[in-house]
C-alpha cells in the first residue's frame, strides 16, 4: 500500500501534473502549422488525461496524469506540388494544431501551478509556525 | 473534553483546522479535472468529533466532510471553483495562525506561573 498522502504531496502532485500539461501545449504549439508527406506523419495536438488519486486515509486526493493522447482535428491536406515534401499527388498534411485555445491552455496551467505554489507555502509556514509553538 | 485541560477546545481546533487545510488543498489541486467533486469540513461537527474521546478519527472526519454546492456548475462535472477554494483556504491558514496564538498564550501562561514571574 502506498504512504499516506501528505499536503506536500498533494501539492507536489499536482505541480508535475500542470507541468507535464505545459509540456504538452510547449509541444502542440512548437509542431502548429507543421508539414508531413503523409496523414499519418503530420503532428496531432496532445493533450494530457487527468485523473484524481484519492487516498482513503487521510481524505486527501491529488491529481496524476492518466495518459496522454491526441485529440483535436485530423491534419488538413493541401495541394502544393512544388512543396519538397509533396507525395506523388502533391498533396502535404498540415497539422491542425488550434493555436488560440493552446495559448488559453497555457494560461491556466501557469495559473494552476501557482495556486499550488501558494498552497505549499502557506502550509509550510503554518507548520513551521507550529513547530515553534511555546517558544 | 475537560474545560480544565491545559489547551482546552484549541487543541481539537487545531487539528480540524489542519485536516481543512489538507481538505482545500486537494480541492485546489483539482481544479482541472474532470468530474472532480470539491469537498469541504462542516467545522461544528468536525470540532465536536475531535474534542471526542480519542480525538479526531476517520469515521469523524467522514460525518463531517460534505460536498460543495458549486454557484455555477461546470460542463466537465467539476465543483471547484478557484475564487471560493482560495477565499476559503486563505480564512482557513489566518484561522490556523490564530488557533496558534491561543496555544501558545496558554503556553506562556503556564511557563510564567511555573517560574513565578
Amino acid at each position: 500500500m502506498a504512504d499516506p498522502l501528505t499536503i506536500f504531496q498533494v501539492a507536489g502532485k499536482a505541480m508535475s501534473a500542470q507541468l507535464l500539461r505545459m509540456n504538452t501545449t510547449a509541444s502542440n504549439l512548437a509542431n502548429a502549422g507543421g508539414v508531413a508527406s503523409s496523414e499519418a506523419a503530420a503532428y496531432r495536438t496532445m493533450k494530457p488525461v487527468f485523473r484524481t488519486e484519492y487516498d482513503k486515509a487521510t481524505g486527501l486526493a491529488t491529481v496524476n496524469v492518466e495518459s496522454v493522447v491526441t485529440a483535436g482535428n485530423s491534419p488538413t491536406k493541401r495541394y502544393d506540388p512544388s512543396h519538397p515534401m509533396a507525395d506523388k499527388d502533391g498533396n502535404v498534411w498540415e497539422s491542425a494544431v488550434d493555436e488560440t485555445r493552446e495559448l488559453v491552455d497555457m494560461m491556466e496551467t501557469a495559473r494552476s501551478y501557482q495556486n499550488n505554489v501558494e498552497v505549499m507555502q502557506t502550509a509550510k509556514s503554518l507548520i513551521l509556525d507550529t513547530l515553534k509553538m511555546g517558544r | 473534553m475537560d474545560e480544565n485541560s491545559l489547551f482546552g477546545v484549541h487543541g481539537a481546533a487545531l487539528q480540524v483546522r489542519s485536516q481543512r487545510m489538507g481538505l482545500l488543498a486537494s480541492n485546489i489541486a483539482n481544479a482541472s479535472t474532470p468530474g472532480f467533486k470539491a469537498k469541504d469540513l462542516d467545522f461544528q461537527v468536525a470540532l465536536q468529533a475531535a474534542e471526542g474521546p480519542g480525538g479526531l478519527s476517520a469515521a469523524g472526519m467522514g460525518a463531517a466532510v460534505k460536498y460543495r454546492n458549486p454557484m455555477s456548475p461546470s460542463m466537465d462535472g467539476n465543483t471547484v471553483e478557484l475564487s471560493t477554494e482560495q477565499t476559503a483556504f486563505a480564512e482557513n491558514a489566518v484561522q490556523y495562525q490564530t488557533t496558534l496564538s491561543f496555544l501558545n498564550g496558554r503556553i506562556n501562561t503556564l511557563t510564567r506561573a511555573l517560574r513565578g514571574e
